[in-house]
């Protein structure tokens, strides 16, 4: 697996994540594998001992991963919510607007590409899970 | 009109920088095909089979002249000196090479226009009602809706990934001139009986390969929650969706599945969770939105009489003006729709010439229809002489809206890589064989439609007579269908029979025709006919 993207300071979550079923049958795992089929809503009762959620993109069309970040962010996750498979450089800045503030590509990104990605758009138009300000409330401000 | 602000000028321009990369990205071969393909998608540029084909987003079918002066330009500079208005109320070039492609984006960044989400599974350019804020039964324009979800869908993070494609329509009257109902979501503005403005909002229509018509989920939505509901709507069908298949991937698949009821209950329950998050833009940003679509400075006291003492323009009157709101004024169709012609193409020059008029006779205003005519909303009745004869003198006054040969065709396998058949030169034949205009009139109002394959881009399951193109063992072959409509009364057309080859279609289509002209009553359409006697007369006619 190429090298994890970050976008958080804190140190990176060491535990390996595991299935949604194996952590919803123990008590004491911290990290999480969802995959595109499961319910991240499965999760909300357990954020709090919640260190990483890695949610699997197994194929970029499928969109199911955005959902279940913004739902995860929307219940008040605030630990390390990583994309990992086959994540592409143009769904870097969708994927940080829903969320995701970690990638674990299959085939390496740089920082320096990401972060050009990422910066081509200073503005937006919808609220998402980042906290940016939508042109709505820029214009109302 | 809407006008850009710095943002979304902004926000345009940022596009057209990031595709300049993407494309310089892939010429560079630092990304393959494969990779390339969702991006370029994502800009409304497609590889066909000749070429890469541009679409370019119309909202809402409105254009300024200036607008409409820049796609004739494109079509010039970058295209063979053509466009092709769609059944989206787009405009599509295809003779583009990928190189260009950034800097025609940037030319339509200049004139606040974009190919954002004109392809790809997310959410396509917002439809409307081609007469908004003319038309006499609306109350009021459904535009700034529009644009209000043309801002929200633009760039959407969690929608630009869905199973399929999603479309948008929105209208203001009782008559559907949009076919909301054969849309992923459909709304209609009304008033509750309270009086409170909000919508009646349709989801799971559809064509392709499996039409289906939008059973309503929520008889009224007020205006206040508007885009936080679409978001519930959107959400439930990102998570749920099927993704299996790509046959079965549209919402109206899971609509059917899990049942309407069941559908609008899981987007009630994410709605009372989304509406929490803050994500409906203030009234303030709706207002500011509409004050763009004022109408414009109508001169009052105006007469409503007409001199028709040219018969020529007497006919065109007749059957391409539509009543308008306001006293003294109408609203003309411009149609591209020449008999022999291809359906919603028109050369840079008569581009450019609808530009001129529209800012000479309609307060500098255009529309395209999904019908793919070009209307001009606000023609002054006095001024509609002068219009037309400027028209005609440029083969753009054809009388024949609604007509049998105002037929919608998709590109068909003369340039669709997905064809099974050619839609156009069977729209070509039929148009010749009908060419006479009194036989036309006889015949009145008749909707037809021509796919080239089960994909429906030429809506033909909402043809008053649809045909399909299919491949039959190597050869083309066309289905005939009766019945169907996009309009208010949708209904979807049923298949006659076995199919026919290119002439033999055309023969088919004169037999349905004529028996319709023995069978009908009074007042009858064809499709009143139809639906009143049923396929058995049309039938026996055809194959007896
Ligand atoms: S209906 Fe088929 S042939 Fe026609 S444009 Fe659509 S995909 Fe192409």
């Amino acid at each position: 697996m190429a090298e994890l993207l970050r976008y958080r300071d804190d140190e990176t979550h060491e535990e390996p994540a595991v299935t949604l079923d194996a952590f919803l049958g123990q008590t004491n795992a911290t990290a999480v594998r969802l995959e595109p089929d499961e319910d991240a809503r499965a999760l909300i009762p357990h954020l709090d001992r919640l260190g990483l959620i890695e949610v699997a993109f197994p194929k970029f069309r499928d969109g199911r991963g955005y959902s279940a970040a913004r739902i995860l962010r929307e219940a008040g996750y605030t630990g390390e919510l990583r994309a990992q498979g086959d994540v592409l450089i143009d769904q870097i800045a969708y994927m940080r607007r829903c969320g995701f503030d970690s990638f674990a590509p299959e085939k390496a990104i740089s920082r320096e590409a990401a972060d050009k990605a990422v910066g081509f758009y200073p503005e937006v138009y919808q609220k998402a899970a980042d906290g940016r300000s939508p042109v709505w409330a820029l214009r109302h401000g | 009109m809407y006008k850009y602000d710095e943002y979304d000028q902004t926000i345009v321009d940022s596009r057209v920088a990031e595709f300049r990369d993407q494309v310089a990205r892939r010429i560079a071969g630092e990304i393959t095909e494969d990779q390339f393909k969702p991006l370029r998608l994502m800009n409304g540029l497609y590889l066909q089979l000749h070429a890469y084909m541009l679409r370019v987003a119309v909202p809402y079918g409105t254009l300024s002249g200036k607008q409409m002066r820049t796609l004739g330009h494109i079509a010039r500079k970058y295209d063979r000196g053509y466009g092709h208005f769609t059944t989206r109320q787009n405009i599509q070039y295809n003779w583009i090479k990928l190189e260009e492609a950034p800097d025609i984006l940037a030319e339509l960044a200049a004139v606040e226009m974009h190919a954002i989400q004109t392809s790809g599974n997310c959410i396509r350019n917002i439809s409307s009602d081609q007469y908004a804020g003319a038309a006499a039964d609306e109350i009021e324009d459904p535009r700034p809706w529009a644009e209000l979800l043309r801002q929200w869908s633009s760039f959407h993070p969690e929608f630009s990934y869905l199973p399929r494609k999603f479309k948008i329509a929105v209208i203001a009257s009782d008559e559907d001139r949009a076919a909301i109902q054969l849309h992923d979501i459909g709304l209609q503005i009304r008033h509750n009986d309270a009086g409170e403005l909000g919508f009646r909002v349709y989801v799971g229509g559809g064509m392709g390969r499996t039409p289906m018509i939008a059973p309503v989920i929520r008889d009224f939505l007020p205006a206040a929650d508007f885009v936080s509901y679409m978001e519930a709507c959107l959400r439930v069908y990102n998570r749920y969706g099927r993704r299996d298949n790509i046959y079965k991937a549209r919402i109206k698949i899971l609509v059917h599945e899990i049942g309407a009821a069941e559908y609008a209950r899981q987007v009630e329950e994410e709605w009372a969770h989304v509406k929490t998050l803050g994500l409906d833009p203030p009234p303030g940003e709706f207002e500011r939105i509409a004050a763009h679509f004022a109408p414009p400075a109508f001169e009052t006291g105006l007469s409503d009489e007409i001199d028709r003492s040219d018969p020529d323009f007497a006919l065109w009157l007749d059957s391409n003006t539509h009543a308008h709101k306001q006293p003294g004024y109408a609203i003309a169709v411009i149609s591209l729709k020449p008999i022999g012609g291809i359906p919603g193409d028109a050369s840079a020059e008569q581009i450019e010439l609808m530009a001129d008029l529209a800012e000479r006779y309609s307060f500098d205003e255009l529309r395209v229809t999904h019908a793919q005519n070009i209307v001009l909303p606000h023609v002054k009745k006095a001024d509609l002489y002068a219009l037309w004869k400027a028209l005609d003198d440029a083969g753009l006054g054809t009388a024949n809206l609604d007509l049998i040969s105002d037929i919608i065709a998709c590109p068909g396998l003369d340039y669709c890589s997905l064809a099974n058949a050619r839609s156009i030169p069977i729209a070509q034949k039929i148009a010749k064989r009908f060419e006479n205009m009194d036989r036309q009139r006889d015949l009145g109002e008749l909707k037809l439609k021509i796919s080239g394959c089960i994909n429906a881009c030429g809506h033909h399951h909402a043809g008053h007579i649809g045909i399909l193109g299919v491949d039959r063992k190597g050869e083309e072959n066309y289905q005939l269908l009766f019945g169907g409509s996009g309009a208010e009364d949708a209904s979807l057309a049923k298949i006659a029979g076995p199919g026919f080859n290119e002439d033999g279609i055309v023969d088919a289509v004169e037999k349905a025709v004529e028996t319709y002209r023995t069978l009908r009553e009074d007042g009858e359409r064809f499709v009143d006919t139809y639906r009143r006697v049923g396929m058995q007369p049309f039938k026996e006619a055809i194959y007896g």
